[in-house]
């Protein structure tokens, strides 16, 4: 296009044609501006009508008994129940184990690690497993968790292998937190005679946590709607029943049976139900995906209003 | 790499070197608290410093001025040993501190336990994103000591002797991010002084402060000394003038010339020196 | 003041402490970095070892290329090619709609987009990510194509198409955001350059952006087509669960990602070969992937060293 302009802008013999010229280039330049807001807005409608759809079908199906009620053979008398406490126990278990290694992952690639090839397999590593289909985990988790380590179709395992597959969304969170950090605040840090980790533990790690805190919410909520991994460790689509109690009024008082525990999550169940021929099950996975849906979102929502806030405080 | 032969601890005031004058005989060896010989720094492969030779009095402030990319900075980052931070960094020759006489950048020498004993003060004031309270506790708390009757005092008398408590005392538990600059920097003196320094270095304290906060932090410089040694870096050779004892000139990592600062600006003994106070060069 | 300078000198004890804390910390990140090589290893060992078996009984090259996957019949056959085929056309048909409609959203936000408007629309393109999968499949089954079927003569309920355009609008945020980094990082001296020589935006992102950040929009795609490739519940809800060899996106066939469902909801003993045709197919799958990671990650690379 280039060429084109320049032959034809020293051939043109007037000014009038430079004038065509230029505006037809202007005039594509617009058509393409409105091409690009066009698809913003294909993608905006498609997922305004996911949520809408998600919603008419299912919403008038969310009551006090479906969130109270086991699943049951007949669509009327099913509920949610054992799927949202196994949700909350196998995200705790995740919570528990992802926050921690990724936090300590994320601060020894961006503030110890040397640079050496052993950093480089680490980084290559890190950046490999943000790309491997989560069913590979749960393969993963199949044959060296449950098999094994004889851990069994647990929630446990179902933590464990979610854990691992949202790791790299919190190193990442992690490493960016940690740089945005401003190099005088760590001057200033070992300036008074702090250790590295001191001034990890008292200055970099505090100063860091809106944005690691960020990264933990945006990588739970996608473990909360992650499925294919938990149905390969082959989590049971039919629970009628919880896991013990994670409190009991005997001491010691807590009880860990549950880890143990069969289990079933929120999105198996939705996916049990999509399977099902008949359209009152149907009513049943939008109504869960709704719920689903308003929890993923909603944790979106925080973390992107943390992040908001973050960058209104920035005066480091 | 440096030639000089290494000086002997018995000789501890360099003589007459090829750069200039270092005037030995300037500062009384009883005098001494530091003393800097033939040290050579490299960033990578860049020498910054060129066989430097420096004496640093006790409780006196000795000022280090120069045009920009001269090294002050340099050599008094090598002080605390916050090149450390950075890889491919590499100290030759000896910082000695007085009287026992330990080596500041010898590789045997923890740089952590330096620090324990060197403060700094920035050029920016860099507070913590904490309190007011906990940033001047900071160095308390690195240092293992938490109860709060010895922090409570400590921090009083760090804001006091930093002309700061007045402005603070009822708001110590507020963000330090909600202090001007000239409070932020004091806050950073006061943080400094906390633990009780052997030597305070001040880089470009004032530099990004505006004149009325700038003679606040000079007076308080000015009072510090009568309990501790100070080194301080400054682009204003009026400010050196006005606050030092001692002042140092230095050229393309040289130590140029070394004098009471009294008789270095009425009296210099260097061309370039000459040209530099008076404006001709720099 | 200075009277009571030894009074904040550390007891050796406590530096001795802080020491070992300093190193035992150091320890800690260190086991939690090197974590991921362990998770690397141990991903390759279980596909590899829980396949062994398989490919002593199937050899790698019926494996290959037999067209037939009916692994449960009683006349058991083992070919890839039809879970292949249907991993490849969905993952197609994902492509061919996220190239285009991303390429184009990329420029408009790097190139066109006041701040405001990029600042409001990337987070909200995030949120696409948030959506679970399931919940993805349910829209494509029950409602796209219903509508689908209205105007697409021969569309069976379940079948690659609707899968795949979903597969697609799902990757585009994916490859809007890694290609607008890439295009942002074009130094703003080139552009001046081109605005100088008269040049409108578009001619500029022909000539000159799009040139200038072809590795990381490569990359892009390449990662996004990943991502399509080990995509799962979307297909295994949609896109039906029955091998079928075909050369038409109208009909259902099973993907690799959606076979590994669907044996998985069934009962696998522990050995079986049933048991092992899902880590061969899953062998299989991670390595279409890290084929595309790896050159995704290479060119994301040398982009990044070029400015």
């Amino acid at each position: 296009m280039t060429s084109e302009i320049l032959t034809r802008a020293t051939t043109a013999s007037s000014e009038q044609d430079e004038i065509v010229l230029v505006g037809r280039a202007r005039r594509r330049d617009a058509i393409f501006a409105g091409l690009g807001l066009f698809i913003l807005f294909v993608a905006m409608a498609f997922l305004l009508a996911l949520i809408a759809d998600l919603f008419v079908d299912g919403f008038s199906r969310i009551d006090m008994a479906f969130l109270t009620d086991f699943p049951s053979r007949r669509p009327e008398r099913s509920g949610i129940l054992s799927a949202w406490v196994g949700t909350c126990l196998v995200m705790f278990v995740t919570a528990m184990l992802a926050i921690p290694l990724g936090i300590a992952a994320g601060l020894y690639l961006e503030e110890y690690a040397p640079k050496n090839w052993l950093t480089d397999i680490i980084e290559i590593n890190v950046t490999n497993l943000a790309g491997v289909p989560s069913i590979i985990y749960g393969l993963l988790a199949l044959g060296f968790f449950v098999y094994l380590a004889g851990l069994g179709r647990s929630v446990m395992v179902a933590g464990m292998v979610l854990a691992l597959l949202i790791l790299p969304i919190v190193i990442v969170a992690t490493r960016e937190a940690v740089r945005s950090i401003p190099q005088m605040i760590r001057e200033g840090a070992y300036g008074i005679g702090a250790d590295k980790w001191q001034t990890m533990w008292h200055y970099i790690l505090p100063a860091a946590r809106p944005g690691i805190l960020t990264g933990a919410i945006v990588g739970l909520s996608r473990a909360i709607g992650e499925t294919a991994p938990i149905i390969t460790i082959g989590a049971l689509t039919f629970i009628a029943f919880l896991p013990p109690a994670p409190v009991q009024p005997d001491f010691p008082f807590v009880n860990f049976d549950w880890l143990h525990a069969p289990f079933t999550v929120m999105p198996i169940q939705m996916f049990n139900w999509i399977s099902r021929p008949q359209a009152a099950f149907h009513v049943n996975a939008a109504a869960t995906g709704v719920v689903l849906l308003i929890m993923t979102l909603g944790m979106n929502a925080i973390a992107i209003w943390i992040r908001f806030r973050l960058r209104r405080r920035i005066g480091l | 790499m440096v030639e000089t032969p290494a000086p002997t601890f018995q000789k501890p005031i360099a003589g007459e070197t090829e750069s200039g004058g270092i005037g030995g005989i300037l500062v009384r060896p009883e005098k001494l608290r530091a003393e800097v010989r033939n040290l050579s720094f490299w960033y990578g492969d860049f020498l910054a410093l060129k066989s430097v030779n420096l004496p640093i009095a006790d409780r006196e402030v000795t000022a280090l001025i120069g045009p920009s990319g001269c090294g002050k900075s340099t050599l008094l980052r090598s002080f605390n040993r916050m090149h450390d931070l950075y890889p491919g960094n590499r100290y030759d020759g000896e910082i000695t501190l007085l009287p026992e006489g330990r080596n500041v950048v010898g590789p045997q020498t923890d740089a952590i336990l330096i620090r324990l004993r060197i403060g700094m003060v920035f050029q920016k004031p860099n507070p913590f994103p904490k309190s007011i309270y906990e940033n001047v506790a900071a160095g308390l708390r690195v240092r293992g000591i938490n109860r709060k009757s010895v922090l409570d005092e400590r921090v009083e008398e760090a804001l006091r002797g930093a002309a700061l408590w007045n402005e603070v005392k009822d708001r110590l538990h507020d963000s330090a991010y909600g202090l001007s600059g000239g409070q932020q920097q004091r806050l950073c003196i006061a943080r400094t002084l906390a633990p009780n320094p052997e030597i305070i270095l001040f880089d470009e304290p004032t530099s990004a402060l505006d004149p009325i906060a700038t003679a606040r932090i000079e007076e308080l410089i000015d009072e510090l000394q009568q309990h501790y040694t100070i080194v301080i870096v400054t682009h204003n050779m009026q400010q050196a003038a006005r606050i030092s004892s001692y002042t140092a000139y230095m050229h393309l990592g040289e130590m140029t010339e070394f004098n009471a600062t009294k008789e270095f600006f009425t009296n210099p003994r260097h061309e370039r020196t000459q040209q530099y106070i008076t404006g001709r060069f720099g | 003041m200075s009277s009571s300078a030894d009074a904040f000198r550390p007891s050796e004890a406590f530096l001795r402490r802080r020491r070992l804390i300093d190193l035992g910390m150091r320890a800690v990140l260190f086991l939690s970095a090197a974590l991921s090589v362990f998770v690397t290893a141990a991903i390759v060992y279980v596909l590899v070892s829980e396949s062994w078996g398989f490919f002593t009984e199937v050899s790698l090259w019926t494996f290959l290329t037999d067209t037939q996957w009916t692994p449960v019949f009683a006349q058991p056959r083992y070919g890839i090619l039809p879970l292949l085929t249907a991993t490849l056309w969905a993952a197609g048909i994902a492509i061919a709609i996220a190239i285009p409609f991303g390429t184009v959203l990329a420029v408009y936000l790097s190139e066109y987009a006041p701040a405001a408007v990029r600042e409001t629309v990337k987070p909200m393109l995030e949120l696409f990510g948030a959506i679970p999968t399931v919940v993805y499949g349910y829209f494509a089954l029950l409602f796209l194509t219903p509508l689908f079927q209205t105007f697409i003569p021969g569309l069976t309920g379940f079948n690659l198409l609707v899968p795949g355009i979903v597969l697609g609008i799902m990757i585009l945020p994916y490859i809007v955001s890694i290609s607008e980094d890439a295009m942002r990082a074009v130094p703003a001296s080139l552009r001046e350059g081109a605005f100088a020589l008269g040049m409108t935006r578009l001619q500029t992102t022909f000539k000159v952006i799009i040139p200038g950040a072809f590795s990381g929009i490569t990359a892009a795609y390449l990662l996004g087509m990943s991502r399509a490739v080990g995509e799962t519940m979307v297909l295994a809800i949609a896109a039906g669960q029955n091998p079928n060899l075909t050369a038409d996106p109208r009909e259902g066939a099973a993907t690799i990602t959606s076979y590994i469902v669907q044996m998985s909801l069934g009962d696998l003993p522990h050995g079986s070969l049933a048991y092992q045709t899902i880590f061969a197919a899953g062998l299989a799958l991670f390595l279409l992937t890290l084929f595309f990671n790896i050159v995704g990650f290479f060119l994301r690379r040398r982009f990044r060293e070029a400015y």
